[in-house]
């Protein structure tokens, strides 16, 4: 199988006639994955690419969505989320950046509470080769396989998945977990999924300066992880003090280096790449 | 955006926090006050201004000329020093601290108290900190106030007023998007009263706009740092000699990391973003060359940014710009042969692999 997303997993696009929202609607479809509607306040009755377009997600629903692709401006992504809450969606991917943390707080806390999944903001999604894409990952670097992906970035997880898919491996599924300081999902929660899945036999964590979430990721695959790990961490040279393009990294008051992280994975047994060209042959090595 | 602490304090005004008396002073000839002694505060956004000098005292109006001109006319960690703070002098008993900002862990708002104020939080034992989190569906109530005085051990008198205190802050964190509100110190005077003898507050850039009186404060941005964010860039200055520009932040920071681990000093950190736009490529070079460089590496994995559209903004920021230095570059990804053919044409070699382009860089430079 693969995890969070499959052939089962029916797509809704909400802000689906923007530019965002219809190109990656198509892009989607183009890989497999089921769009089955999209909204659009006010452009309900028309269509992208053959998906029905909503005024709203209550009436989308007619076509059976069981996941959402968010891609609305920063501004409307707490209400965005909330309606698909509303309508019973399970599954919410938002794209969106620049969403201010204390929605992103309050969208997390709501679905935690609801038993409701939340990937990003701002970040690349969810994909299992080749059953579904929620997401804007590039289409061609996949094959499938039996190493699950998960990652902070957004380009550098293409990079790590393309030298996985090039070096002769495949991926069961890759999740992008977003840049920002809160986001939906973090590693445990992934890690969580993986462990439970037959597909996957090794995992790739892809992790980068700020916060505390890979030191915490490290104690549970010490305690409670069943699979061989391997990781490379970036922002080895960001200088403390200085934001490195994603909200969340950045090195403050002494917490959140790169050293701390790479000791805390080493200390529960996970090979760390210095450079991402060594992320395969560590794979092959655990996976032997 | 980190407010000054005037700024922040005009904020704790507006929602009814008790602040010193105090006048907000831009220019020498509006360093006037009445009473005696006065304290004269630098305005800039850095720590330990106190130690730099930044702060004074003044015991007359001649005094308080004398040190305002000196402060004005100070850069304090590289940073200048444009306004001043006068504020009446306080009669302190004790001093408190107080904060509210994010955990990131827990992905919830946390309350910091202490009854140990007036040193880094960071120093103060364990044992002397009440934290509190607040659930952000159910957020912020009476009780929450009350439990944390009651695990501090306050009296009844300055409980009363704590718990205002803190109902108040959480308001503004909650109002104004905050990343941090700190009080610290929060003063207790000798007449028992609790004011707000410093104010630190940090709000989410990204919720600026339903804050729009709040316009972005000249941040601590380099030269060139302010002239890329000018321009829409994310430009982060390292000090090294090599240009860097690459698309997204992850493989930015790899593409860094890559050359320091090969024994060169990176310039810049410089994401393109989620741009497929050839002036923003060749935009990206008009900034480089303003930086003192030996070499460029550009690495870029195409998504949203396609690889010709990229090799387009190069081979144009080549005749346009005309980069005196070597400039190295990786493709890879969407439309990455269309790219590399472009490059081609314009007498430009590419590679299609980071590893060989980092490799190239260091040899190219030497």
């Amino acid at each position: 199988m693969s995890i969070l997303v499959n052939e089962d997993t029916r797509i809704m696009v909400q802000g689906i006639t923007g530019h965002q929202g219809s190109f990656n609607a198509i892009q989607m479809q183009k890989f497999g994955s089921k769009v089955v509607a999209g909204t659009s306040p006010g452009k309900g009755g028309s269509e992208v690419n053959g998906i029905k377009v909503f005024n709203t997600v209550k009436e989308a629903m007619k076509e059976d969505p069981n996941a959402t692709f968010i891609s609305v401006a920063s501004p409307y992504v707490l209400d965005a989320a909330k309606e698909a809450m509303y309508s019973g969606i399970d599954l919410i991917y938002i794209l969106t950046e620049k969403v201010p943390y204390q929605d992103t707080m309050k969208i997390v806390s709501l679905a935690g509470k609801l038993g409701k999944k939340v990937v990003g903001p701002n970040g690349p999604g969810v994909t299992s080769p080749f059953t579904c894409k929620l997401g804007i990952m590039p289409n061609q670097i996949f094959k499938k396989g039996n190493v699950g992906v998960i990652s902070r970035s957004g380009t550098l997880t293409y990079e790590i998945v393309n030298l996985i898919t090039t070096n002769g491996l495949g991926e069961s599924t890759v999740v992008g977990l977003g840049g920002d300081p809160v986001t939906g999902m973090n590693y445990i929660d992934a890690l969580d999924e993986f462990k439970k899945d037959d597909q996957t036999d090794a995992v790739a964590m892809v992790g980068e300066i700020g916060g505390t979430a890979e030191e915490e990721a490290a104690e549970y695959i010490k305690d409670r992880f069943n699979k061989p790990v391997v990781s490379y961490i970036t922002g080895r040279s960001a200088p403390p003090g200085k934001r490195m393009g994603h909200a969340g990294a950045i090195i403050s008051r002494g917490k959140g280096t790169a050293e701390s992280k790479v000791k805390a994975l080493e200390d529960a047994g996970v090979s760390v790449a210095s450079y991402p060209y060594e992320i395969p042959s560590l794979l092959k090595e655990v996976l032997k | 955006m980190n407010l000054y602490e005037y700024q922040a304090k005009e904020l704790f005004k507006k929602f009814g926090i008790s602040i010193p008396a105090g006048k907000h002073v831009a220019t020498e000839s509006d360093l006037q006050w009445d009473k005696f002694p006065v304290v004269v505060k630098a305005q800039v956004l850095t720590g330990g201004r106190g130690k730099a000098g930044g702060i004074k005292f003044a015991k007359d109006i001649g005094d308080l000329q004398a040190k305002g001109k000196e402060i004005l006319a100070m850069s304090i960690k590289g940073l200048k020093v444009r306004s001043l703070l006068l504020e009446e002098k306080l009669e302190i008993e004790k001093e408190y601290y107080l904060s509210i900002t994010l955990d990131r862990s827990t992905k919830r708002p946390v309350i910091i108290a202490s009854t140990s104020g007036g040193m880094e939080i960071e120093d103060v034992e364990d044992s002397k900190i009440v934290k509190y989190w607040i659930d952000p569906t159910l957020g912020y109530s009476s009780f929450i106030g009350r439990e944390v005085s009651f695990k501090l051990g306050l009296s009844p008198e300055e409980s009363k007023q704590f718990q205002d205190v803190l109902g108040r802050i959480y308001a503004l964190y909650e109002g104004y998007d905050c990343e941090l509100v700190e009080i610290n110190p929060l003063v207790v005077l000798k007449n028992g009263k609790i004011l707000a003898g410093d104010a630190k507050v940090v709000v989410d850039s990204d919720s600026l706009f339903r804050h729009k009186e709040l316009s972005e404060n000249p941040a601590e941005r380099t030269e060139l740092e302010e002239l890329a964010f000018k321009r829409g860039y994310a430009l982060v200055e390292l000090g090294g000699d090599i240009g860097v520009i690459a698309n997204g932040a992850g493989l930015t920071m790899a593409t860094l990391d890559g050359l320091t681990l090969k024994g060169l000093k990176p310039k810049n950190f410089l994401d393109l973003g989620g741009s497929d736009d050839v002036e923003k490529v060749v935009g990206a070079f008009q900034i480089l060359k303003e930086a003192k460089i030996r070499g460029i590496l550009i690495n870029i994995f195409g998504g949203v940014t396609h690889c010709d559209t990229v090799a387009n903004g190069i081979a144009e920021a080549k005749k346009r710009v005309g980069i005196d230095v070597p400039i190295v570059v990786r493709l890879s990804g969407v439309n990455e042969d269309l790219g590399r053919q472009i490059l081609k044409e314009n007498g430009i070699e590419s590679y299609s692999d980071m590893m060989d382009a980092i490799n190239e860089t260091v040899k190219v430079v030497k």
